[in-house]
């Protein structure tokens, strides 16, 4: 039986989603509706807008006013969408080849206007739709279908990224850390400007098989042993950081919000300012 | 004397008045010659409206952003020129499949690549009938003169929400640059359509279901209380993806006959001195001028020639070219490339008549003295 949550906020009639077993998708995107619930927003009021890959076919699951858009786009449409319509909350679920690669530009542009949109990156370190090709995110040396020999790309830090992008909110939590996950969602929609939340996620069909991580157990448990919060990241020796990554609200700061001042622009004629 | 509102209007000045005057409120952008006019003019002028503008990172996010703005509710637009109109088809597929209105402005500028950018061509004509991928139909329209341009965008705007299709306006950058006379017209003298709403129940909406008596399903938009899917995956009724075969059958043969089945609502040509033509010459944009000048020059020295203009170049004016075709000796197809719009013509009226083509490549107009040389040519041929 679904949960009052599922039955709430998920169109129901198109599940079961086409995520396979193990994925980490799927808490991911009960993050997203559990925040959208705590902070009792209408669902006419939410639009959410993805890109191209496993993790964007979440919008057609989502009962909102939903946008399944091109690859690497999402941003795009959504600033579109932000810019025609500000009262809506728009929210972006992008995976890290769509955000990074393809959509790399859109993000930080995206980032440096301010634009109020909550861009959540389902990072699953491959692009899972199409069969486990290396992504910008993959790590160093790790194996990928076309990385047959070992990956030689350097592997982005997609937060380290948007904040130098310009986003005024800028955080990172993984699917084992779901209730931190959900505050960072709740807080990103809060913030008025741009705000990126990284989920760092599982593939264990692609990415894990590939890289013989184990099963989806064995690679949650992975992110829960070298998941450290950054009050504790910070203060930790240099030589100890090593295969450690940081999570938490990582960045944030305050500036004007680029749909905000385009009205102050539209009010200077029709207010006579 | 009345007063009439009596301008000197650029070209790409024209556009843009139009566009504000047919309803756009949002227009995304990026600088390209020889189009960078009318993303400057709307800058200014769509914030005096309570519009907006934005200058996008790219040719790709401005097609996106002003779909987003149109599925939000809000009329869009965009313009470019030849490389940025090459960057756009993933958009504007993305706007067939979704049928999302909204208008793309090409001023045509010389090509391939980079080419030459502040040089007229007319090399994106089949771009526009094909430039994105999958099957589909397209609405392009192309106007000759700064007068035409204001009431086509007015069209473009009106066709774009009519059939809930993107339109390409296209130009070339002799219209879009040239300064002509224009006596703007009064709001309540312009027919504006806008997309037709729902008024059933939310729970009741199908987003992509056309009802009795319609052309296309009607379009909420968002935060109107009717929560949809879009989707550029091919999909059902309710905007749901399917794999099922005979639903995307359904659905792109509708998409496509939404268009090709009402070409008499939708193409408009103009005739000139055609009535008595015994060569019939088919340009477009500011090729058709010099082609106007020609036919002058050639009906002074006795040669029944005319002027058969698709304003309307997609979808093809096939009706009216198979009646020309069945009435002249001779088609010429004029045109800055070589050949492209020549290849329609010669499919359709090449059953019942010789078609010829003229055109060029160098970056320079086509004179009316040379239309005259090769018109000479093939009528005593």
């Amino acid at each position: 039986m679904p949960s009052d949550l599922v039955k709430e906020y998920f169109r129901t009639e198109h599940l079961p989603h086409i995520w396979c077993p193990g994925c980490g998708n799927g808490i991911v995107t009960r993050a997203i509706v559990k925040a959208i619930d705590n902070l009792g927003l209408s669902k006419d009021e939410v639009c959410i807008v993805s890109g191209i890959g496993c993790s964007s076919r979440a919008s057609g699951y989502l009962d909102f006013n939903t946008v399944h858009t091109t690859h690497g786009r999402a941003l795009a449409f959504a600033t579109g969408i932000k810019f025609a319509k500000p009262e809506l909350k728009v929210i972006v679920i992008t995976g890290d080849g769509d955000a990074s690669a393809i959509g790399g530009n859109h993000l930080i542009h995206a980032a440096r206007r301010n634009i109020d949109i909550t861009t959540i990156v389902f990072n699953n370190n491959t692009y899972g739709m199409t069969g486990g090709q290396y992504s910008p995110t993959t790590p160093t040396g790790d194996r990928a279908t076309t990385a047959p020999y070992g990956n030689i790309d350097k592997s982005f830090d997609l937060c380290e990224l948007a904040k130098a992008a310009g986003a005024t909110y800028v955080s990172r939590s993984t699917v084992y850390t779901a209730n931190m996950l959900i505050k960072q969602i709740e807080n990103g929609i809060k913030n008025k400007g741009f705000s990126f939340i990284e989920a760092l996620t599982i593939c264990p069909t692609y990415y894990g098989r590939k890289n013989k991580k184990g099963e989806a157990v064995d690679m949650i448990n992975y992110l829960k042993e070298n998941a450290i919060n950054i009050a504790a990241y910070d203060k930790l020796p240099e030589e100890e950081r090593k295969g450690k990554f940081v999570i938490g609200e990582l960045y944030k700061s305050s500036r004007p919000e680029y749909t905000e001042e385009y009205q102050k622009i539209i009010d200077s004629f029709t207010k006579g300012v | 004397m009345v007063d009439r509102n009596v301008k000197l209007m650029q070209g790409n000045e024209a556009c843009v008045e139009a566009a504000i005057l047919a309803g756009m409120r949002f227009y995304a952008g990026y600088p390209i010659t020889p189009s960078t006019e009318i993303a400057e003019l709307s800058s200014e002028k769509l914030p005096r409206v309570g519009g907006k503008f934005i200058q996008m990172e790219d040719e790709i996010a401005s097609i996106s952003a002003v779909i987003g703005a149109s599925i939000a509710g809000v009329k869009a637009m965009t313009a470019t020129s030849g490389p940025g109109f090459s960057l756009k088809q993933e958009g504007i597929g993305y706007a067939v499949i979704t049928e999302t209105p909204c208008v793309i402005v090409d001023v045509q500028r010389g090509g391939p690549s980079t080419g030459m950018p502040t040089a007229p061509a007319q090399g994106d004509i089949m771009q526009a009938r094909w430039g994105t991928h999958g099957e589909h139909s397209i609405i392009a329209l192309y106007p000759w003169s700064v007068k035409e341009i204001f009431y086509k965008t007015i069209r473009a705007f009106n066709l774009a929400e009519k059939y809930r299709t993107p339109v390409i306006l296209l130009m070339d950058e002799v219209i879009g640059h040239m300064r002509e006379r224009i006596e703007l017209p009064n709001i309540d003298e312009i027919e504006i359509y806008n997309r037709k709403k729902p008024t059933c129940p939310p729970e009741e909406y199908k987003p992509f279901e056309v009802k009795a008596g319609d052309i296309v399903p009607e379009m909420a938009g968002f935060g109107e209380g009717y929560r949809f899917h879009v989707t550029g995956l091919t999909h059902d009724e309710t905007g749901f993806p399917t794999n099922n075969g005979q639903i995307a059958e359904r659905l792109i043969k509708r998409l496509v006959s939404k268009i090709e089945d009402n070409k008499d609502d939708i193409v408009e040509i103009d005739e000139y001195l055609l009535d008595d033509a015994e060569v019939a010459i088919v340009a477009f944009g500011s090729t058709a001028r010099s082609c106007k000048a020609a036919i002058d020059v050639l009906r002074e020295n006795g040669m029944k020639v005319g002027l058969f203009r698709p304003i309307t170049i997609w979808p093809l004016a096939e009706k009216e070219l198979t009646e020309l075709s069945k009435k002249v000796k001779r088609i010429v197809v004029v045109e800055m490339n070589l050949g492209q719009y020549y290849l329609a013509v010669d499919r359709v009226a090449g059953r019942y008549t010789k078609v010829e083509k003229y055109g060029r490549v160098n970056g320079d107009l086509i004179t009316p003295q040379e239309i005259v040389d090769f018109i000479k040519e093939v009528y005593y041929a």
